[in-house]
């Protein structure tokens, strides 16, 4: 009696377990999942929640600055593999520096042959994607670009001090969007990233994507706070000067596969 | 073979009994199940913002709603049995109260100014009071009922006193089944009743839907409120798209150049959280007087005063607190009054009349 309710326990636990059995004889796969991981750095020092809102930091014109908050939008992350084909993957991602569980992103569709890929994203939302209210959980988040500048998302929210080696430290509130050429009109102003950096995906990967928040005041525009700290989003030529200077913050880091 | 068969029944028969027990109450006694009683989500936040928070273990329901609200309004939980939850959060002031300061059973006054109670099931991290101690709206409705300078009272003695009730018990095991009495019953039925009170009727949301107009002066309002060059109030107080008129998040708004009362720095112990309190909901100002955690604006002008030209600068101060040197942008008179104008255009009076609401 006993030998055969043993029997039978066992093939039970057999057959509960018989979908995942057969990871002994994988041939290389043909097909693999990637993710992204979002990193952030001023130069050559990592930025994370622990040290966001201690490091002081020299920017490019010279200026000694804190950075209280930085929060980011980007768009259809879109692999090209090295045959012409395009991967682009569903829905947008929005990073808390605050907050590293929104560091990772892994789209819902990540399947994609094995190969050499090059990375593109938009900055911010394109024109077809930044639909005033659209996004509920960006809504929730209050990250909406007011209608008088044209309406839709932020696609950066940097706040902070400069100055603050002085006895007059002042605050910048470096926020991007949609450009507002004059009342009423309104310029499109979102980046488009192409990255160069090959990316050999061999095996299910994480895609490490850096961004180089000191480039934000780098190139082309040496960015002077002294002049451009707040209000900056109705100003339109502080609006173009983000979207030239985000071209260089954002390059491909190590991919873990 | 024949006794493996029953064998085998017996053991079908066991996992049935097991499988199944979760239906039946401590004793085993039949209890009809509570009457679920989803929140009613109101259009203009299910079009706009992300679905409330609902614990899992703990379910609107009809019986436990009617349950929480008796207890809200029941002097019964506190030591003396003169002071309820309304007394500080009363109905007509959007549920909080009109006082600075709220005097608790002994007559002790707190430091910091009653919190208005609408819309929590919206404050998606959670985070209570105004420097968000406590988590979740069931662990916070334990504390008010022990702290000593409000109803100052003791769990056991509350639960007591339920369970020798003429009404409560019967109230207790139609919510929750059969079984004690125990806090974490009271506070959920109180939580599930917190829950219902939304406001979402005023004006500006009828304009938002279509079905108001706002004045020249409200409409002004509403452009300096969301103008960086002038109010830029929306990065902290949330704007058309979301109507919950708060981000929930800890801020150091200017108040002080040091502080007598750390906020948020005090609970995560780090310097740089002090003077930092959670934003409140611009909805209900109406009623909601006197303002800030401490209570020391009277009224709207001095609170619109205090962005325009009253800032103080801290190393805490938030960036988006501009021309602090200069006490703040300095907004013209008139753009003063129709800031005023739009956030009077906030307040819903359909809230404080409700009837479900009150006592
Ligand atoms: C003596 C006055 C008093 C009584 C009685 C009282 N409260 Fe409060 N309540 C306050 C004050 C003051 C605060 C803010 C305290 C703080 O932030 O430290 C508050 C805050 C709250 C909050 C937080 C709201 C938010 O948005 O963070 C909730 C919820 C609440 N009370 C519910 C209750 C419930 C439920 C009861 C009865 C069990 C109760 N209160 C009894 C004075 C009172
Ligand atoms: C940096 C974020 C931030 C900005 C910007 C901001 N506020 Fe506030 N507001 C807060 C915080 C935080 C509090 C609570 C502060 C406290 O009590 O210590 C508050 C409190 C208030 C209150 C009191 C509400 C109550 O129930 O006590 C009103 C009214 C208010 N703000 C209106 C405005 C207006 C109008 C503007 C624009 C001119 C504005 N706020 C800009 C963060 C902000």
């Amino acid at each position: 009696m006993k030998k055969i309710l043993t029997i039978i326990a066992v093939s039970f636990a057999f057959l509960a377990c018989s979908e995942d059995n057969d990871d002994n004889i994988i041939p290389a796969p043909s097909q693999v999942n990637v993710s992204f991981n979002f990193t952030h750095n001023w130069d050559n020092t990592l930025i994370n929640s622990s040290n966001l809102t201690t490091e002081i930091v020299t920017n490019e014109h010279g200026e000694e600055m804190s950075m209280a908050r930085i929060r980011y939008l980007v768009s259809r992350l879109e692999l090209t593999h090295s045959n012409g084909q395009t991967y682009l993957f569903d829905g947008y991602k929005f990073t808390d520096l605050s907050d590293e569980t929104t560091y990772n992103f892994t789209p819902e569709n990540n399947t994609i042959p094995t190969g050499t890929y090059t990375l593109k994203f938009i900055w911010g939302f394109n024109e077809t994607d930044n639909v005033d209210g659209a996004y509920a959980d960006l809504n929730s988040a209050s990250w909406n670009w007011p209608a008088m500048l044209g309406g839709g998302y932020h696609f950066l929210q940097f706040d902070g001090m400069y100055n603050v080696n002085t006895t007059a430290p002042a605050p910048f509130n470096y926020h991007n969007g949609t450009a507002r050429v004059s009342t009423g009109v309104f310029e499109q102003n979102y980046a488009i990233i192409d990255l160069s950096t090959e990316i050999v995906i061999s095996n299910n990967a994480v895609i490490e994507v850096k961004m180089n928040i000191a480039e934000f005041f780098k190139n082309p525009n040496t960015w002077d706070l002294n002049v451009l700290d707040t209000p900056l989003m109705p100003n339109y030529t502080a609006q173009k000067m983000m979207q030239e200077n985000v071209s260089t913050v954002f390059s491909v880091g190590t991919v873990t596969q | 073979m024949n006794g493996f068969l029953k064998y085998g029944v017996l053991v079908l028969f066991m996992a049935t009994v097991f499988n199944c027990s979760d239906n039946k109450t401590d004793d085993g006694d039949y209890v009809s199940q509570p009457t679920p009683a989803p929140l009613n989500i109101p259009q203009i936040f299910s079009e706009n913002i992300l679905d409330p928070v609902i614990p899992i273990d703990n379910p609107q329901t009809i019986e436990g709603i009617a349950l929480g609200k008796k207890l809200f309004f029941d002097p019964l939980l506190s030591g003396n049995q003169t002071q309820s939850c309304a007394d500080c959060h009363s109905p007509q002031n959007a549920f909080t109260d009109n006082t600075r300061f709220s005097e608790g059973i002994d007559g002790i006054f707190g430091n910091r100014n009653s919190m208005p109670l609408f819309n929590l099931a919206w404050n998606y991290d959670e985070k209570f009071f105004w420097d968000g101690r406590v988590f979740s709206l069931e662990h916070q409705a334990l504390e008010p009922v022990t702290n000593p300078i409000e109803m100052h009272n003791t769990w056991e003695v509350v639960v007591d006193r339920l369970t020798q009730h003429p009404e409560y018990p019967n109230m207790f095991s139609n919510a929750f089944g059969n079984g004690p009495i125990t806090r974490e019953k009271v506070t959920k039925a109180i939580a599930q009743f917190e829950r219902t009170l939304i406001s979402a009727n005023s004006k500006f949301d009828r304009y938002l839907l279509g079905e108001a107009q706002l004045t020249p002066q409200e409409l002004n309002g509403f452009n300096v409120f969301m103008d960086e060059e002038r109010g830029d109030c929306f990065h902290c107080h949330g704007n058309p798209n979301n109507p919950l008129w708060t981000d929930n998040i800890f801020h150091n708004n200017g108040l002080d150049a040091t502080f007598s009362d750390l906020g948020l720095g005090e609970v995560t112990g780090d310097p740089a959280d002090n003077g930092k309190f959670k934003s409140p909901s611009l909805r209900n100002l109406a009623y909601s007087a006197p303002y800030m955690h401490d209570g020391r604006f009277n009224t709207l002008e001095e609170v619109i005063n205090h962005y325009s030209e009253g800032l103080q600068n801290s190393p805490t101060i938030d960036p988006l607190m501009k021309k602090v040197d200069e006490g703040g942008v300095n907004l013209s008179d008139q753009d003063k009054a129709d800031l005023k104008a739009f956030l009077l255009a906030l307040s819903d009076p359909s809230f404080i009349n409700n009837p479900d609401f009150q006592n």
